[in-house]
Formats: C-alpha cells, sequence, structure tokens
C-alpha cells in the first residue's frame, strides 16, 4: 500500500514538470540566466569615462527582475494553476515550418521565390485547392507587391535568382 | 486657445482629406478582419507614410486608429467575432440583438455611439492635452524617469491579463531596448557580433512580428472554425426610444473611454469592459445584459471610441504611448522626425491642431462609411483565412524589409511572431513588449542621466516632489490588482 502511495506521489511531483507553468517559468529563466552571463561579458567603462552606471548595469537589473517575477508567478501557479492549452495542430507546425524555409530560400536562392513557396504551403495546408487561386496567391499577388514596392517606394530588394531577372 | 482655429485647417486641404478618406476605409478594413486591427495596419502602412509629409502621414495613421477601432464592431455584431479586441465587450449584446433579427439597429447604435465616444474624447484630447505639456515644462530626467515607471506600472495593473506577466513582459520590451550600442558609452550590448544589432532591434520588427506573424500562427490553429453569420440588410439610426434609453450610457462611456485612454494601457479594450459593465450596473433592466442590450452595445463602442483621443494626450504632451496603436503613431512621428513634448505644443501648434481636427473629421467619415457601407465591409470578412494570411505575410515581409532594407530585420520579424505566439497562448499579453520598447530608451536613459546629476545617490529621486508624486503612484498601480483581489475574495 505504501508502496502504491509512493508511487502516486512520485507521479504527482514529476507531473509538476510536464505543467505549463512549470515549461514557461524554465524557459524564461534559462533565457533570461543565459543573458545574464552575457552581461558579464559587456565591456567596462574606466571610472573616469563611466557616467553614472556601468552600460551592463541596467540590463542586468532588468533579467534579475524578469527572473525574479518568473519565479513568483510559478509559485503563484501551483496555488492557481494554468489553464490547459489544446495541443497545437499540424497546420501550426507546418505554417512554422514554412517561416524555416521562407527563411533559407529568401537567403540562398531569392527574396520572392520564398515569399511565394511560403504563400503556397501556407494557403495549401490552410485548405486552398483550387489551383488559380494558389497561382494568383503565390505568383500575382507577390508580384503586385514587389511591384508597389519596387516603383512608389523605390525599394530594391535583395538580389536572387528571380528578381536578378528584373534588375539585369 | 489662439490655435483653435487651426483645427479646420485640414477641411480646406484636398490632399489630408484624401488621405483622410484613404485612412479612414483601410481602417474600416483591418477593424473588420479579426486578427488584423489598427495597431497591425499601422505597423504594416508605416513604410508608406515614408512617401508623405509628417503631417499626411500622422494623419493616415490617426485615421486608421479612429476607424479601424469602431470597425471592429461590425464584426462583433455580425459574426460574434470582435474584429479588434476592444470590441470584446460588443460582442456580448450586439450578436444577440443580431439573432433576433436587429443587426441594423445594433449596428446603428454601435455607429451612433461610437461617433459620439470619439468625438469628445477629441475635445478631451483638445483641451488637456496642451495644459498636460504646459505641466511637462516643469520635468526634468528624474520626472521623466519616474513618470515611464508610473506609465509601465499603470499598464501592468489595469492592463488585460496578469499583473505580474504584463510587468515580465513590460521589462522584456525594455530588454529588447538595449539591444545595440549603449548609447552614453557606445559599448556593444547584446549584439553577439551581429553588425546589424549594432543599431538596435527596430521598432517596426518588433510590432510586426508580435501583432501580424504572431496573429498568422494563431490563425494556423484554427483554420477549421466556422463563422456563423448573420445577415444585414441596412444600418438603422437609433429610434428616439433607443436614445432616451441610451444618452446617459453614452456620455458615461465617453468619460470612462477619455479617462482610461489617457492612462498608459490597453485604452480601448480595458475602456470597453468597464463602459459595458458601468453601464450594466446603472441601467435600470441590468438582467436584459447579455440578452441584445441597446445598452450594452452603446456602453461599450462609446468607451473604445473615447480610448482613442485619451490615449492620444499623453502620446502627443509627453511622448508616452497611451496605447499599442499611439505607440506605432509615436514611432510614426519619430521616424518622421517630428519629438513629441511640450516643444511640439509651442513650435508646431499648426502640425498639433491638425491631428486634432483631422480625428474630429475621420469619426464623421467613419459614420458615413460605417452607416452606408457596413453591408460592404462586412463582406471582406468572406476573404478566406487561407487565402488573406499569405497575402499579409507577404506585405509584412516587404514592409520590414523597406525601412532598413535589411533582411535580418525580417528575420527578428518572424522571431518575434513565434514568440508573441506563445507570449499570448501561455496568458501574457503582447502589449506592454510594445510599450517598453517603446519606453525603454526613455527610462535608461533618464535613469542614468539623473544618476549623473544626482551625483550617484538614489535617494535624491525622493527629494523631487513631481517624481516621488509618480512613484508613489506606481506603488498605488502595483497594489491596485492585490486590493481589487482582496475585494473579490471578501464578497465570495
Amino acid at each position: 500500500m505504501n508502496d502504491v502511495h509512493n508511487e502516486k506521489g512520485t507521479n504527482k511531483s514529476l507531473s509538476l514538470f510536464f505543467k505549463s507553468s512549470f515549461i514557461v517559468s524554465a524557459v524564461i529563466i534559462v533565457i533570461s540566466s543565459i543573458l545574464l552571463y552575457f552581461t558579464f561579458t559587456f565591456d567596462i567603462v574606466p571610472p573616469i569615462l563611466n557616467r553614472g552606471i556601468q552600460p551592463a548595469t541596467f540590463p542586468k537589473a532588468l533579467l534579475i527582475l524578469i527572473i525574479g517575477l518568473t519565479l513568483l508567478i510559478y509559485f503563484i501557479s501551483l496555488k492557481n494553476p494554468w489553464k490547459n492549452e489544446k495541443k497545437l495542430p499540424n497546420s501550426f507546425y507546418i505554417t512554422l515550418l514554412s517561416f524555416v524555409v521562407f527563411i533559407t530560400v529568401s537567403k540562398f536562392l531569392d527574396f520572392f521565390l520564398g515569399i511565394a513557396l511560403l504563400s503556397i504551403i501556407v494557403s495549401y495546408f490552410w485548405g486552398e485547392r483550387r489551383i488559380a487561386y494558389l497561382l494568383m496567391i503565390s505568383i500575382i499577388f507577390p508580384l503586385i507587391v514587389f511591384i508597389f514596392f519596387e516603383t512608389i517606394l523605390g525599394l530594391r530588394f535583395p538580389s536572387g535568382i528571380i528578381t536578378n531577372l528584373y534588375y539585369g | 486657445m489662439e490655435n483653435l482655429g487651426l483645427i479646420f485647417a485640414p477641411l480646406f486641404s484636398y490632399k489630408l482629406l484624401i488621405v483622410l478618406l484613404f485612412g479612414t476605409i483601410f481602417g474600416l478594413i483591418l477593424g473588420v478582419l479579426p486578427g488584423l486591427g489598427p495597431t497591425t495596419g499601422g505597423a504594416l502602412i508605416l513604410p508608406f507614410t515614408m512617401t508623405l509629409d509628417p503631417l499626411s502621414a500622422i494623419v493616415l495613421l490617426t485615421a486608421i486608429y479612429c476607424a479601424g477601432t469602431y470597425g471592429g464592431a461590425i464584426t462583433a455584431i455580425l459574426i460574434n467575432t470582435p474584429g479588434t479586441p476592444a470590441a470584446a465587450a460588443t460582442c456580448l449584446d450586439g450578436y444577440p440583438l443580431a439573432q433576433k433579427g436587429e443587426a441594423g439597429r445594433a449596428l446603428g447604435m454601435a455607429t451612433v455611439s461610437s461617433v459620439i465616444g470619439g468625438i469628445a474624447s477629441v475635445i478631451v484630447l483638445i483641451f488637456f492635452a496642451p495644459l498636460l505639456a504646459n505641466l511637462a515644462y516643469e520635468f526634468g530626467q528624474p520626472e521623466y524617469f519616474a513618470l515611464a515607471i508610473f506609465g509601465l506600472t499603470m499598464l501592468a495593473s489595469i492592463g488585460e491579463g496578469s499583473p505580474i506577466k504584463n510587468l515580465i513582459a513590460g521589462a522584456f520590451g525594455i530588454l529588447i531596448s538595449t539591444v545595440g550600442k549603449d548609447f552614453m558609452t557606445s559599448i556593444d550590448r547584446f549584439t553577439f557580433g551581429i553588425n546589424e544589432l549594432t543599431e538596435g532591434i527596430g521598432f517596426i520588427p518588433v510590432v510586426v512580428g508580435l501583432f501580424a506573424i504572431s496573429e498568422m500562427l494563431t490563425q494556423s490553429t484554427l483554420i477549421n472554425q466556422i463563422f456563423n453569420r448573420v445577415a444585414l440588410k441596412a444600418v438603422k439610426l437609433p429610434s428616439i426610444d433607443d436614445y432616451k434609453k441610451t444618452w446617459k450610457t453614452i456620455i458615461r462611456s465617453s468619460g470612462i473611454g477619455s479617462f482610461i485612454g489617457v492612462l498608459p494601457a490597453e485604452g480601448g479594450t480595458v475602456a470597453s469592459l468597464i463602459g459595458y459593465a458601468e453601464a450594466k450596473r446603472w441601467s435600470k433592466k441590468p438582467e436584459d445584459f447579455g440578452k441584445g442590450s441597446i445598452e450594452g452595445i452603446a456602453g461599450a463602442e462609446a468607451a473604445n471610441n473615447a480610448a482613442t483621443g485619451g490615449a492620444m494626450v499623453p502620446t502627443l504632451a509627453l511622448g508616452i504611448p497611451g496605447s499599442a496603436t499611439t505607440a506605432v503613431i509615436l514611432t510614426g512621428l519619430i521616424i518622421h522626425g517630428v519629438r513629441p513634448g511640450p516643444d511640439l505644443f509651442r513650435e508646431q501648434p499648426e502640425f498639433l491642431y491638425g491631428i486634432f481636427g483631422s480625428m474630429l473629421i475621420a469619426n464623421i467619415l467613419f459614420f458615413v462609411l460605417g452607416f452606408f457601407g457596413a453591408k460592404i465591409f462586412a463582406r471582406i470578412t468572406l476573404v478566406p483565412n487561407k487565402l488573406l494570411w499569405p497575402m499579409i505575410f507577404a506585405v509584412s515581409v516587404c514592409g520590414t524589409y523597406s525601412l532598413n532594407q535589411s533582411i535580418i530585420d525580417v528575420w527578428l520579424m518572424l522571431l518575434f511572431g513565434v514568440i508573441g505566439f506563445f507570449m499570448r497562448r501561455y496568458g501574457f499579453s503582447v502589449v506592454p513588449v510594445i510599450i517598453g520598447l517603446i519606453l525603454g530608451e526613455l527610462v535608461e536613459g533618464t535613469l542614468r542621466q539623473s544618476l549623473v546629476i544626482f551625483d550617484g545617490n538614489w535617494l535624491m529621486f525622493l527629494q523631487r516632489p513631481i517624481a516621488l508624486t509618480f512613484f508613489v503612484l506606481s506603488l498605488i498601480a502595483l497594489s491596485f490588482p492585490l486590493i481589487k483581489r482582496k475585494k473579490k475574495n471578501d464578497k465570495v
């Protein structure tokens, strides 16, 4: 019997680690701690040139404040747990993936090809199956945006395999 | 007072009238589309304003702000989804009334109360902003530091959601402002060897990311959502009986909205909730609320539009934004070389009164366009998300790229989009991040300069009466949620 109680107790304490309040607090604290570490690598101004406080002091204070407040929300969440969030659907992950595709394509191939690919991926996986609409969203609309920015704002987009055709 | 005549100047400029008309139509479209809104729309259009003169640019942004705030009511009433967060309270009675076959009456009341609230708040702006600006002449660096702290604490305490989470978000916003070369010593902070970061993180990638891209990710989780639309024949002006029922509510909510708007927070959203709650408290028929009460619609809509003028007061008089959208407007002012504050009132009255006049005209324009065009604007919601959001993405990417022609800005925008999505998912508002980012330089700059003045003695802050007052008010603001919770527990 005691074993069963112990096992239940262990599960309960383990489940704490999978609660969103714990995960969110942990992520904030870890990132803040890493950034806090970096503040110790900032250059130090010699006292004769220093006006007021060192450049690292203010960000340090902010990061300590963030860590302190995060600990506070975590301890409050033990009394008043956060509501459970629904599992994220596949469409979310595909949209997130399309961002990665956009970054990669825009960096190595072409900015507008990146936009076109993202548009077609998002539109298709969000349920659009009509070819004409997919073409409109991935080719015609980015083309309109390109012409608009290029002519009205006089903007020069990064060179790439497609934009080079225009710039020559 | 001698400058009041300048209010009518925009009426005599065909260019400004065209800008106003465009801004109002664009604002209505943004307001109608759930997930977009005046903040995102304003941020998206900021790069385009570079082709305009400063007054036209700010007139465009303020027209979007006024019309976008009202536009949210159209979707709130017809599809039970607030076009903007400020229209959330309008759903409570707007949609039930529309379901009873009275969508035209509901929209008519929303339109009239929005216009009255909006115009009342512009009058508050015209008279109160110069007074506040005069007061700000007394402010030195320590006072501005205390004021910025007060703004952030108010944001945490009366904003939506948990005050502690709001404070974390605000501190995060200020932290973002520290990226780049330290303005006093030129020492790199959080640049990680990336040259583009030495200039700091721009406002546009953060705003577009936190609002537009995070909303795109949110919409990606809702692709199977079905909206139940209520048919609209025509918008009807309220009857005499409706006016009799609601005039007190409209006046009360206009006052509430203007006051809440002046405080730095999510002005319209908070104002509409308080306006609605007060309308219910004072109503002779509180039991009708939630079932299609015309007073409920009037209370919420007059308050959220009244917050627009109120939020412009600290923005123009002190350079402290009263809401997320006014943070965008403030950025617009800065990138056009206009520094808000008391000097602006003394040196460029024609510019300021032009903005005041344009806001008045924008309110009248959205009344006309809303009254005759609500049916057309409602049809915009028929554009499916699977087509709309890729288009918004393309505009977001190009708009963000255009300001500095920097691909790093585009990547930052995407990064902040993901951060914004998770922040909203776990109950952190993104608005304090924006306000924190805007106020960050002011907070740090004034703190460090004050310490130079005080020779490093922190206690000197307490010897300045105005600064001390703001610190005491900050403490009150921070304890306000605790008092509210204790009162609630006592009631239970």
